[in-house]
């Protein structure tokens, strides 16, 4: 891979608190390697910030190997930017070339409000899994592991639905910043397997009723969520999660 | 000061016995019980929602925004567990003695052995949760081998069990918080532990969203908060990962175990440039299928693909041919240093060597077109199916490679060299996980207890899991059955006020020094010293200068250090600031206790310690303990040893060759 060294101007969306109205500040950066990761892009420029006695920008990253899901940033009017099927932390700077601007806000939608800078609260998203986004088994109740064959096709199915890392980037994606294709992803993997009938139809009852709540919007079936999805979560999850809440609204027994 | 509590009895029979022997709490009593658990990974998560289940009132915290984000979610490769599915020889006591002895002797065989015995119902566990374990076509759970072992007995969920493994705890843990016996605080850090009567009664954690400082009471405490790897600066840890929570109990009078055994592990993405932030480690599980070589010729300028296989070097292979590629991780990451320190480095920094995947795709590609019943396939389409094998396998774990680095795994050999992943090292704990502070207990990798000198890739997550699910619950009863009688006690009680006034002066310290460099800066200069230094090969002469700069670094830190913003805000470099300043001080005692080790075991490999070929040459007579420190004053520790006893096993020079 043939490396190469670029400037460029950040333009950051900064807010000092929930309370605060915020707004876009530009800022210069040199010399940056294309071997970067995004996120030692920003690093660099904090330590910037830092010697010239200014603020750095606060943002929420911690794994940056794509997986704990506390990355965010709408880079470039995209949610995790410009790669397919990828977080913020895992883009790399050879996305860019000399001389462009990039253009960083944090998550917009209704339900995560902004706490500081680039980072918002997603505590919305714990709150749908309080709802019913567990399989109600207490430590000690287990039988043995393959006491129960599982049909490999929906194991895998489960797993696909599975691998949601909860980062919000769908309902950012979504106009209507709705919040269907996380729920509907916890749906789909709990409802693929044999261990998670018993509570199928009040799961997603509650969690829907939860979603709602948190003033998440409706679905539109646009795709956005499916296209910005990290980890490909597929859009079939929602026509799933549909089927099942129909289904569960007509037959529930309460 | 030191005693382990070890269940007398067989070896079999000590857990079983302790079980049926220990006090219980009944669920009236257990309602006025409250218990602080910190971390929410594996240990923490699982802690906090089987000990909610059982009746106890848990108030659990993290520094991330989320409990599903503490770091076992990156733990890729999977679980071991002894349940013996394959039918190849596995039992609880091939488990146990494994660990045993890829830990290089020095870890605590009634520990060891405990785990073992509970790691098959940590798979039935999880299964029952809905975790969605990689399946054979009869729908049965499937198994891969990892280094040290001889059977296949690592449960997997593609490249992300971590990921599943804790999705699983933080969903029986939100189900806890949703029933009301776990309240959540989630972007909070803990930075003193509260102690009445000698006991630890609370503590006192900042939220992180406004800065205050807020105090917690807790009949007990329960340290899950993950390992200090960031030390190294470099490291696969997360950003966040830290050792405050720890540290502050070690200065607060609980032992710090074996510092020095930190895990060097084998297959990491190499290291691009000063600005690389963090490194990201390619799964054990790689070295399945993956063949480790350097070129036989030094400083190599051709392509891997244009060296012929002659002229390569599969290192692993001809050292150790019974283990190959997949001998333990220490043993693994001292060869390829060894390689790359001799001149056969590969790539533009010469600090790595190849790992090969283009054998294995064609050998998944000759059993596809095997099981087409096609004999005649030409190699080209042989490969096509080969490598549909291997991404279905490791695809994950190809595609981040390619992302990091812009290079096509599938056509090219990776390029790998070690890099910090774990540290054995960690509070000294007891066999009911209690630190030498009565009522505060250390959890998963924060204490020191199962993994001797250096861990099997696969048993982290087991450890894990194995202490939150079915050890604390029972040990942690036992200790509180006294404490029945005790109200809980109000905030407003001194020792709390105390131990806040220590945190908020430290605060207002650190935001007064107003210095000129960088949080982050000093943490790197740390990070060089340690890896340097005190990494994979150590010395004498190495450890002592080592001793001196981080001295000199600490006080530098304490002059010099620059942090933006305001104490009650938000302020990420405030919060970074206070864990490298215990990074600092960690890292003067794992010089220290290496240097008061001079043997060579496991991942702590000193130089002049070494036999005829290099490998690590142990001193049972004199070193057969576990290493636990004291902390006295500034740069001033007392040495506790706590002899290791086998009863069981006889240890040996390890040999995987």
């Amino acid at each position: 891979m043939e490396h190469y060294n670029m400037n460029l101007t950040v333009k950051v969306w900064r807010q000092k608190n929930s309370k605060d109205k915020g707004g876009f500040v530009s800022y210069p950066v040199k010399d940056i390697s294309s071997e970067m990761s995004f996120l030692e892009m920003i690093d660099v420029l904090n330590e910037q910030l830092i010697v010239d006695g200014a603020e750095p920008i606060a943002f929420d990253h911690d794994c940056r190997e794509g997986i704990c899901g506390q990355c965010s940033l709408y880079i470039n009017g995209k949610p995790h930017g410009p790669w397919m099927a990828n977080t913020t932390c895992q883009l790399h700077m050879r996305a860019f070339k000399d001389g462009d601007t990039i253009v960083v806000e944090p998550w917009r939608a209704g339900a995560f409000p902004v706490i500081k800078d680039l980072m918002v609260d997603r505590s919305a998203f714990d709150r749908i899994i309080q709802a019913g986004g567990y399989i109600s088994v207490n430590t000690g109740n287990a039988v043995d592991g393959n006491s129960l064959p599982i049909n490999k096709d929906h194991a895998d199915a489960s797993f696909a639905a599975a691998m949601c890392i909860g980062c919000g980037a769908c309902v950012a994606a979504c106009k209507n910043s709705s919040a269907m294709l996380f729920l509907s992803a916890k749906v789909a993997h709990l409802a693929l397997l044999p261990q998670g009938e018993p509570e199928r139809k009040s799961r997603v009852l509650n969690m829907v009723a939860q979603m709602d709540k948190e003033g998440f919007g409706a679905c539109t079936n646009t795709g956005a969520c499916e296209a910005t999805c990290p980890k490909e979560i597929s859009i079939s999850n929602i026509a799933r999660l549909n089927k099942e809440y129909i289904f569960s609204s007509l037959t529930a027994e309460k | 000061m030191l005693d382990a509590k070890i269940p007398a009895g067989s070896l079999d029979d000590k857990w079983t016995d302790y079980k049926g022997h220990c006090k219980l709490v009944n669920p009236a009593n257990k309602r006025k019980l409250e218990v602080i658990v910190v971390g929410t990974g594996l240990a923490g998560a699982s802690a906090a929602a089987s000990l909610g289940e059982l009746g106890y009132k848990v108030k659990a915290f993290c520094y991330q925004d989320s409990p599903r984000r503490a770091h076992s979610i990156a733990a890729q490769g999977g679980i071991n567990a002894a349940k013996n599915y394959q039918n190849d020889g596995d039992s609880v006591f091939r488990l146990f003695y494994d660990t045993i002895k890829g830990g290089d002797y020095r870890a605590r065989e009634a520990n060891v052995h405990r785990l073992a015995e509970v790691s098959g119902n940590i798979i039935d566990q999880c299964v029952a949760q809905g975790v969605p374990f990689a399946r054979e076509y009869g729908g049965l759970l499937s198994n891969r081998s990892f280094g040290g072992t001889q059977v296949q007995r690592t449960f997997y969920a593609a490249g992300q069990t971590g990921q599943q493994l804790l999705i699983g705890a933080y969903q029986a843990l939100e189900r806890q918080v949703a029933l009301g016996n776990v309240k959540m605080y989630a972007r909070h850090e803990m930075l003193e532990v509260v102690k009445i009567d000698d006991k630890a009664r609370g503590i006192i954690a900042r939220n992180l969203v406004s800065g205050e400082l807020e105090k917690h009471f807790g009949h007990a405490v329960l340290l899950c908060t993950g390992g200090y790897g960031n030390v190294f600066y470099l490291s696969t840890n997360a950003m966040g990962c830290n050792v405050t929570a720890a540290w502050k109990a070690h200065k607060d009078g609980a032992a710090f175990a074996n510092p020095c055994f930190t895990q060097i592990h084998p297959t990491c993405i190499p290291v691009s440039g000063d600005h690389q932030s963090k490194l990201t480690l390619m799964s054990e599980s790689l070295r399945n299928d993956g063949r480790i070589w350097v070129p036989k010729k030094k400083a190599d300028e051709r392509k891997a693909i244009d060296i012929p296989e002659e002229e390569r070097d599969y290192y692993l292979e001809r050292r150790y041919p019974a283990f190959g590629n997949l001998v333990p991780r220490d043993v693994a990451s001292r060869a390829a240093k060894e390689r790359c320190d001799e001149g056969y480095g590969v790539g533009t920094s010469k600090q790595a060597v190849y790992l090969d995947f283009a054998d294995a795709i064609v050998r998944y590609g000759k059993i596809e077109a095997g099981k087409e019943g096609n004999d005649h396939m030409s190699m080209e389409d042989i490969i096509v199916l080969g490598k549909e094998v291997v991404k279905e396998k490791y695809g994950n774990l190809f595609d981040m490679y390619e992302k990091i680095t812009g290079e096509n795994p599938y056509e090219f050999p990776m390029r790998i060299y070690p890099a910090v992943h774990y540290t054995m090292g960690g509070l000294w704990v007891d066999y009911e996980l209690q630190t030498t502070v009565k009522g505060l207990y250390c959890l998963g990798e924060a204490n020191f207890s199962d993994h001797g000198a250096n861990r099997l890739g696969a048993s982290a997550l087991m450890q894990g899991l194995a202490d939150g699910y079915f050890v604390v619950p029972y040990t942690l009863g036992n200790n509180l059955a006294d404490d029945i009688y005790s109200k809980a006690i109000e905030t407003s009680h001194p020792a709390f006020a105390a131990a806040e006034k220590v945190a908020a002066d430290r605060i207002q310290k650190l935001m007064g020094i107003k210095g000129k460099q960088s949080v982050e800066s000093f943490h790197k200069r740390l990070g060089k010293i340690i890896w340097d230094k005190c990494g994979m090969a150590r010395n004498e002469k190495g450890l002592k200068e080592a001793i001196a700069e981080v001295q000199a670094l600490k006080k530098e830190f304490w002059s010099d250090v620059r942090i933006p913003g305001e104490i009650n805000e938000m302020n990420p470099e405030l919060d970074k600031a206070n864990r490298v300043a215990d990074f600092i001080e960690l890292g003067e005692l794992m010089c220290i206790d290496a240097l008061n080790r001079n043997e060579s075991c496991g991942g702590h490999f000193r130089e002049e310690y070494q036999t005829e070929e290099g490998e690590a040459l142990r001193d049972d007579e004199n070193y057969m303990y576990v290493a636990a420190w004291e902390y006295k004053a500034e740069h001033e520790w007392t040495l506790h040893k706590e002899p290791l006893v086998y009863d069981v096993v006889k240890p040996s020079q390890r040999s995987y060759k």
